[in-house]
């Protein structure tokens, strides 16, 4: 076994091996050892990046053993990109996390005693869900996928019960019993697709599938269930209350992450094992609940009274620009550009939900609520979380300059040249909706009081500028091509016409 | 690496950087404000006309970088470029030294002036940009750097003007983007070309071009008023005098009016654009505007609003000249960039001065007002003078041009818009200086009190006197090489040899 391609097994590894020493050495300790497993995540995932930079797409058969039998990873450019944002994001949400569990203001004994307990298990059990991610990212057989998607779930109702209010078990247990019936689907997508065809490994699968009756009924069984985990309309009904009832590191976390490892899911099976005719159709189909997840969320998000489930719909309303990709990429030639829009969109949304989550939680500990209305001038007190939420806003609305607005331009440029221009007008729609509700709370950053000094708890400064730096990176893939270079090894569409052609 | 092709960038930082290290500042530290604000300005100043000496010489400044494959920002100061790049880099140095002395002990001075720099370095960027999504992305940006200075009153009113605002510009701009990414995926990104770029790519699209045409105009009409998309206008009056100044005289109303000029010219060429017969609309929607606007501010009570009506009707005659083929007409448009800069900017001063001096803010509480303010409304009247199109002054210099640019183009039908223009004008702003001048002055009005022998703060004084000096200057000038009347003809020459 060479050295290469061991990089890949410790993605997976370290993240596990974190969690569990992080469990034993007990709650003082967790942080630490969260911090030191992230550097090494980052020196190991900067190894792979290179690799795959230099030679191409990496593969490895986990322990030798070859499939059917053994354990397939893969990592191409896409894997290599969602493993940075989620370090990125996820490095990003532990130092907000250091400051977020040190609440100096709980005086009594078992209001300190919870807080222990409930931050000890947070460092655990997010590290076990980074586990469960990295391995679903680099998982390249269909079984896998689904023991990940798994973990990943149970990971994120977890993490969310830990808030302990009864809203947030609620929610908690409305989310699991979902994602169970999702997974439910896709596991018997994938035992008929396994029936029919002996393999569970993606390549193989891809050219062994054909299209007839019984794949099309795996197809929909599987897109149904992960439809269901990455909340696409009107399968959301879970996401509000689920992501807005959690701790705020534990909202980062989901919106920003858990939903886009089903979306990837879907992704690689969509493009690489499905065959083109199934899809073409399935792809319109699945546009227009795209469009009507883009439309009812943002209006949804402009009637909310609570800032928390407002930034919760408005991840309903960008989860439906991610999936503008499959009728955009369903004509051959366009599927490069989208397929780029949609991981931009993936990528900017990743970095600017999060800090937009950690605004609110910082608005939260300041002033306890976060009712919109009675936010006058709170604002005003927390300049550089106002002003983190007003650049994440950017990337939510798709202006210029952000990774959002790339996102937005290569797909307004694949549906005008596809000539399918429905798309472009939902797409702009949704960043006016997006604008409605990004300034409705923007507003109370200008807005003038009577009280000048309202009475606010302390916010630690890491929770200030963890947001901030996270919104400015959203901003920042706006600025360079880089990503796309990276995304270009080993995408599906590789006679695809580029942009440069066109030039 | 030469230097020549960081100069674009450079001018852009200038006012970032002070934008941004002044929002870093303490509340309280106003000398060190000022002094970052105006060194920043002046700064700037100095790199635009060092820029504009070297394209008058023939050098070519520009900066590119890649964003997506094949699309690129790129940043280039050719001759229209600097045109406008001048105009705002000095009005931006002029209202700073306005702003310090208006904004004197309110709150948020930080937010205000950092905002007011980077909604600057938006114009610049509206003023550089060398290709269609260059000047997108500087338009946008413009739009999200004005909102604060629009709203920065925090008042219920003021809130609703910015949402007015936001609604407006934000439908224009995604419009605008449709036009661009349309046009884009029929040729391929693009730059700007002096001469038009478009004469390169085929004819066959004439239906699709035509309709991208009117999108884009449509995109760029919100911001410089175009009736029926004017609404937003006489509400965003909610500002402080120098937002107002600034968002009609250069930033907002002017970038719109710049969009105009650059998608007719250097995007579809002039002889392009009069071969796919889109000019005749524009010409009529222009003429409209002037003359509705103009109508609307007859009515008008409170000054400021009457001078945002009068933008409406001003901005237009660029669109005017723009429309008109031929050069004397393009002179006309584009000079008047310059001449509606110089001479807004004074008149919001003047009412600005008058609000903030006396509180007087409707035209009825104006009598006499001139014996107390002499310096004020001196510098009033020239330009409103200048603006009914009175010779020498620069106002006069515009609509001259673009009459015989009009009997040039054998158009006879504009000569009949600019009379009728120029005598509603002189209907709304002759009572003004008459009553101000000829009546009586009333001492009931609260003053603010103001120490020393002037008549108000020197700061609030100076600015306006300046810029009605220029305005009388380029009118009396206007032959010399170096007015701007001189720069508009280089760059028609420019436009209309190759």
């Amino acid at each position: 076994m060479d050295e290469t391609t061991v990089l890949i097994v410790w993605v997976i590894l370290l993240p596990f091996v974190g969690a569990m020493v992080a469990f034993i050495l007990g709650p003082r300790k967790a942080p630490i050892v969260t911090i030191i497993t992230s550097y090494c995540i980052i020196s190991v995932v900067a190894a792979l990046t290179w690799q795959v930079w230099k030679y191409g797409p990496q593969r490895h058969d986990v322990g030798g053993w070859v499939a059917p039998l053994g354990i397939a990873l893969y990592a191409d450019g896409l894997t290599v990109l969602m493993l940075i944002m989620s370090i990125v994001v996820g490095t990003l949400v532990s130092v907000y996390a250091l400051g977020y569990f040190t609440d100096s203001s709980i005086s009594s004994e078992t209001g300190k005693a919870n807080h222990r307990s409930k931050s000890s298990f947070f460092w655990v059990l997010w590290l076990f869900l980074w586990a469960a991610l990295n391995a679903l990212f680099l998982s390249q057989d269909i079984f896998n996928i689904y023991i990940t998607l798994e973990l990943l779930t149970l990971a994120a109702v977890a993490l969310i019960t830990l808030e302990g209010e009864s809203e947030a078990i609620t929610a908690a247990i409305r989310y699991l019993l979902t994602s169970l019936v999702g997974a439910a689907l896709f596991l018997f997508g994938v035992a008929i697709l396994y029936a029919n065809f002996g393999t569970l490994e993606l390549e193989g699968l891809g050219e062994l599938v054909q299209t007839g009756s019984l794949s099309v009924v795996a197809i929909a069984l599987i897109t149904m269930g992960l439809l269901l985990k990455t909340a696409l309309f009107p399968m959301h009904f879970w996401l509000p209350p689920a992501h807005s009832n959690a701790l705020t590191p534990v909202s980062s976390l989901l919106s920003a992450l858990v939903i886009k490892g089903s979306f990837y899911v879907l992704l690689r099976l969509w493009f690489q094992v499905f065959p083109l005719e199934v899809t073409m159709v399935a792809g319109h189909l699945i546009g227009c609940l795209a469009a009507a997840a883009i439309l009812w969320g943002s209006l949804a998000a402009m009637c909310q009274k609570r800032l928390k489930i407002l930034v919760a719909y408005s991840t309903v309303a960008q989860v439906g620009y991610l999936f503008l990709l499959f009728p955009l990429a369903a004509k051959e030639t366009h599927g490069l550009g989208a397929w780029n829009g949609a991981i931009y969109q993936t990528i900017s949304h990743a970095c600017a939900k999060a800090a937009m989550f950690m605004v609110v939680g910082n608005i939260i500990r300041a002033i306890g609520h976060d009712r919109i209305k009675d936010m006058k001038g709170v604002c005003q007190q927390l300049p550089v979380s106002m002003f983190a939420f007003a650049l994440a806003g950017l990337t939510i609305m798709g202006m210029p300059p952000s990774g959002g607005f790339a996102a937005k331009w290569m797909l307004i440029t694949t549906s005008i040249q596809s000539g399918q221009w429905w798309w472009a007008v939902i797409l702009l729609a949704g960043g006016l909706l997006a604008a409605g509700y990004i300034f409705s709370v923007l507003k109370y950053a200008f807005i003038k009081t009577e009280i000048v000094n309202v009475p606010l708890r302390p916010v630690p400064r890491c929770m200030e500028w963890a947001p901030l730096i996270l919104s400015l990176l959203a901003l920042l893939i706006g600025f360079t091509p880089m990503p796309l270079d990276l995304l270009r090894i080993g995408n599906p569409f590789p006679d695809a016409v580029t942009m440069e052609v066109v030039k | 690496m030469n230097l020549e092709s960081y100069f674009p960038l450079l001018v852009l930082l200038t006012s970032l950087l002070t934008g941004i290290s002044i929002f870093f500042l303490d509340e309280k530290r106003s000398a060190l404000r000022i002094l970052l604000n105006i060194s920043g300005s002046a700064a700037m100043f100095a790199f635009v006309i060092f820029m504009l000496w070297g394209v008058f010489h023939g050098h070519n400044y520009e900066t590119r970088w890649s964003l997506l494959p094949g699309i690129n920002i790129a940043l280039r100061a050719d001759s229209m470029a600097i045109l406008f790049a001048t105009l705002s880099a000095f009005l931006w140095l002029i209202t700073s030294i306005y702003a310090i002395g208006y904004l004197e002990i309110t709150p948020h001075r930080n937010r205000f002036f950092g905002f007011f720099s980077l909604s600057v370095s938006a114009t610049m960027g509206i003023a550089l940009a060398n290709n269609l999504f260059t000047f997108f992305i500087f338009y946008e940006i413009l739009t999200l750097t004005t909102y604060p200075l629009v709203v920065h009153q925090g008042t219920e009113k003021a809130l609703r003007a910015g949402r007015i605002y936001i609604m407006y510009t934000f439908c224009g701009g995604a419009v605008l983007l449709i036009g661009i990414v349309w046009l884009y995926t029929l040729t391929g990104p693009f730059d700007f070309v002096e001469g038009g770029a478009l004469r390169r790519f085929g004819e066959e699209r004439r239906v699709a071009l035509v309709v991208i045409f009117f999108l884009m105009i449509l995109g760029v009409g919100v911001k410089s008023a175009l009736v029926p998309l004017h609404g937003w206008l006489p509400t965003a009056m909610i500002a402080p005098a120098p937002v107002s100044a600034l968002l009609h005289a250069v930033a907002v109303v002017k970038a719109g009016a710049f969009g105009i000029v650059r998608i007719v010219y250097d995007v579809y060429g002039i002889r392009f654009a009069e071969e796919l017969n889109v000019l005749g609309p524009l010409a009529v929607l222009a003429s409209v505007t002037i003359i509705y606007g103009s109508c609307r501010a007859l009515y008008q009570v409170n000054l400021k609003r009457l001078l945002a009506f009068s933008t409406i009707s001003q901005v237009s005659y660029i669109a005017l000249g723009v429309a008109i083929v031929g050069p004397l007409a393009t002179t006309g448009g584009l000079v008047h960039l310059i001449h509606q800069g110089i001479m807004k900017i004074t008149l919001f001063f003047c009412a600005g001065n008058l609000s903030k001096t006396l509180h007087i803010h409707d035209i009825n509480q104006m009598n006499g007002v001139a014996w107390r303010m002499p310096l004020t409304m001196t510098a009033f009247t020239i330009t409103s003078l200048g603006m009914i199109g009175v010779p020498p002054l620069a106002g006069f210099v515009t609509k001259w041009y673009l009459g015989i640019g009009a009997v040039q183009a054998n158009q006879q039908w504009v000569i009949a818009v600019l009379a009728v223009s120029s005598l509603l004008n002189a209907i709304y702003f002759l009572p003004i200086i008459y009553v101000s001048w000829f009546k009586k002055y009333e001492e009931n009005q609260p003053e603010e009190h103001i120490s020393g022998k002037l008549e108000t703060r020197w700061t609030l004084l100076l600015p306006p006197l300046i810029t009605a000096f220029l305005s009388l200057a380029a009118g009396l000038l206007a032959a010399s090489n170096l007015s701007p009347l001189g720069w508009a003809k280089l760059i028609v020459r420019r436009e209309y040899l190759p």
